[in-house]
């Protein structure tokens, strides 16, 4: 197992996220996340974070574009 | 949630099917769950809203014009991206030329050398501040506000790839087919980006705390 600084297991919380550590990295983030408070709510801060980040405002074409699109579509067919 | 996490649309050998026979209510529907994604990924190379839309017309365009020749080596939605990213880079390219404006290739291969375990700016401070929880909506939509301006900040390629994964809710196998990027280097970009971002959001709800 591997022993990680609060500075380093900052790198890794993506990897983590991502289950893509190795087993002695895994072990070694869950070991220091078990001990530190400070690393665990940071790893719950990056979670929030994204989770905010799949709300975005909503965002849609403008009217005219879609519609010029779908005669567009529309039109393919009889070519 | 990303505008096709999940999506509601049928699978791909039914769309391409559909499309090729021309059903119209099949390209509504892709037209309505993708545009708004495409517009956001469309945004992160070029610099104005009508170039984005310029950049995702010319996508469904390319897409119609496309789709009897497309063969399923890709998911429709690679394909369809992949297009989308060829259309952006080059208008943006045409763009920075005439702009003000050529951060585009400055996080390029410099990121790819670099390590996971390496702190990136706004990284960890010591300790987090708690952040309260955001009940109310004039909080939560004031978080949002201060994302979309945050992703416009980043360098191209992490705003790519955030916008991909976690405002569109892609794979991180997608991501790395749609940009051609191998899977380290997806997560790194990833990393640094949501290191970015939360280092923001930290700020603001520091900004906002109540005092004690
Ligand atoms: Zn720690």
């Amino acid at each position: 197992m591997k022993r990680f600084t609060c500075d380093e297991l900052a790198g890794l919380v993506t990897a983590y996220l991502e289950d893509a550590l190795d087993r002695p990295d895994l072990d070694g983030v869950r070991t220091h996340l078990a001990t530190c408070e400070g690393c665990e709510r940071y790893v719950e801060q990056f979670r929030a974070t994204v989770v905010a980040l799949g709300d975005p405002p909503p965002e849609k074409l403008p009217a005219d574009v879609r519609s010029r699109l779908m005669s567009a579509f529309r039109e393919r067919r009889r070519l | 949630m990303g505008s096709f996490a999940g999506g509601g649309l049928p699978p791909d050998d039914v769309v391409v099917t559909a499309l090729r026979a021309g059903d119209e209510t099949m390209f509504a529907a892709l037209l309505d769950t993708w545009s708004g994604g495409m517009l956001r990924v469309a945004r992160s190379y070029v610099s104005t809203d009508h170039s984005a839309e310029e950049v995702v017309q010319d996508t469904w365009l390319a897409v119609i014009g496309g789709i009897d020749a497309f063969e399923s080596r890709s998911s429709v939605k690679t394909w369809v991206y992949r297009i989308l990213i060829n259309a952006a880079k080059k208008r943006g390219a045409r763009e920075s030329r005439t702009l003000p404006w050529s951060s585009f290739e400055h996080d390029g291969a410099a990121e790819e050398g670099r390590g996971l375990d390496e702190v990136p700016p706004g990284g960890r401070q010591e300790p987090p501040v708690a952040w309260p929880t955001p009940e109310s909506e004039a909080l939560a939509s004031e978080v949002r506000g201060l994302i979309a301006e945050g992703l416009a900040r980043l360098p191209p390629r992490q705003r790519t790839v955030i916008t991909l994964r976690d405002v569109e809710g892609c794979t991180s196998e997608e991501v790395c087919e749609i940009l051609e990027i191998s899977a380290a280097n997806q997560r790194v970009l990833l990393h640094r980006a949501r290191t970015a971002v939360r280092g923001w959001l930290a700020d603001y709800f520091e900004s906002v705390k109540q005092p004690e």
